[in-house]
């Protein structure tokens, strides 16, 4: 960096930016990899059963595997849309 | 035996067979006798990046369909003793590759050379997966950048899965890491992925570190693998790879940024 530099305005760091969002997409992706094949289904199935109530989005129903150990942790949280 | 080696990518344009040109070129100025195999049916290119596009006579899949026999369609070096290219057919159809026509004539292969060096296509489709399906181990070709890292460890995700050996339950096939276009340059700024960055996501061993060259591109507009640039830093760096891929102890090359003078730091550069 030379002495001109120091008047730029602070330059945003990219490569840690990119460092950030391979490490996320990475380990979402290997859980989906390691996981069961059906869970896309389960999905969109509960999805298909929540909306016979009420309208939700898709990102409404998020779905977490997780592994403890020999036990597996399938966490879902559904969000309800606020009432007006 | 011989060690059957796939150097694969997933993400296209990252050096796949400028790489398998460099190694395969490597392994046999040692004295290792070395085939290298071009796996991109309907986009042959190997033949281009080793210059022997004009003695190609048969191919591939001509040998899988018994067209012509392994000898007639080996294409020895000019330059390098102990190589042998085996060029991609230019054929539109995908299903050419045959798991057991592949398997005989990798079979052939392993029974007369050392290495057999597979050149991947991109992708993930029919010949990127009979590239890997059948090798012992995987050099995975990655650029600092984030669609070549996620679609690396994707790759990951399928040597782990869809090899011969892990079909049969043996397990991922070992992988190691070649990161190439390394800009130390722009690392040092803060504007690409470094060394460690990569290897911390996709956390396999490093076999090499090949910098961004003008020598790559020099090297394939005239069909000589880089690393019989001796001069050029990518042409070492490969030859380090190559050795450490033999087994030796090699420090690291062009990965940090040459530091600049009192006046260099002044007015940047």
């Amino acid at each position: 960096m030379g002495i001109f530099d120091y008047f730029r305005s602070p330059k945003t760091r990219s490569a840690s930016q990119a460092k950030e969002r391979l490490q996320i997409i990475v380990a979402r992706e290997r859980a989906h990899r390691s996981g069961p094949d059906y869970l896309p289904a389960l999905h969109r199935e509960i999805l298909a059963v929540i909306r016979k109530y009420v309208h939700v989005d898709d990102e409404a129903v998020q779905m977490n595997l997780e592994r403890e150990g020999d036990c597996e942790v399938l966490e879902l949280n559904i969000t309800l849309p606020e009432k007006d | 035996m011989a060690r059957i080696v796939v150097i694969t990518s997933g993400k296209g344009g990252v050096g796949k067979t400028t790489t398998s040109a460099a190694i395969a070129t490597g392994l046999a100025l040692q004295g290792r006798k070395t085939a290298v195999v071009d796996f991109d049916v309907g986009l042959r290119n190997l033949d281009l990046i080793m210059g022997c596009e004009r003695r190609v006579v048969y191919d591939f899949v001509n040998v899988i369909n018994g067209d012509a026999n392994l000898r007639q369609a080996l294409i020895k070096d000019k330059r390098t003793d102990n190589l042998f290219i085996l060029p991609a057919s230019q054929t539109r159809d995908k299903e050419a590759l045959t798991t057991e026509g592949v398997e005989r004539v990798l079979g052939e292969l392993a029974k007369e050379f050392e290495f057999v060096i597979c050149d991947s296509p991109a992708g993930i489709e029919r010949g990127a997966l009979m590239a890997s399906y059948f090798a012992d181990e995987a050099i995975v070709v990655t650029n600092p950048e984030v669609s070549s890292v996620r679609d690396s460890d994707r790759m990951l995700g399928i040597l782990a899965s869809k090899t011969k050996k892990a079909e049969q339950g043996g397990g991922a096939i070992p992988a190691t890491l070649l990161l190439t276009r390394y800009s130390p340059a722009r690392v040092d700024k803060g504007e690409m992925l470094s060394i460690e960055d990569v290897q911390d996501i996709l956390s396999i061993d490093l076999l090499g570190v090949i910098p961004e060259s003008q020598a790559v591109l020099n090297a394939s507009n005239s069909g000589v693998p880089v690393v019989l640039d001796e001069d050029s830093d990518a042409g070492q760096a490969y030859l380090d790879a190559v050795a450490r891929f033999l087994g030796e102890e090699r420090p690291y090359r062009f990965t940090t940024l040459e530091k600049k003078g009192f006046f260099g730091r002044l007015f940047g550069g």
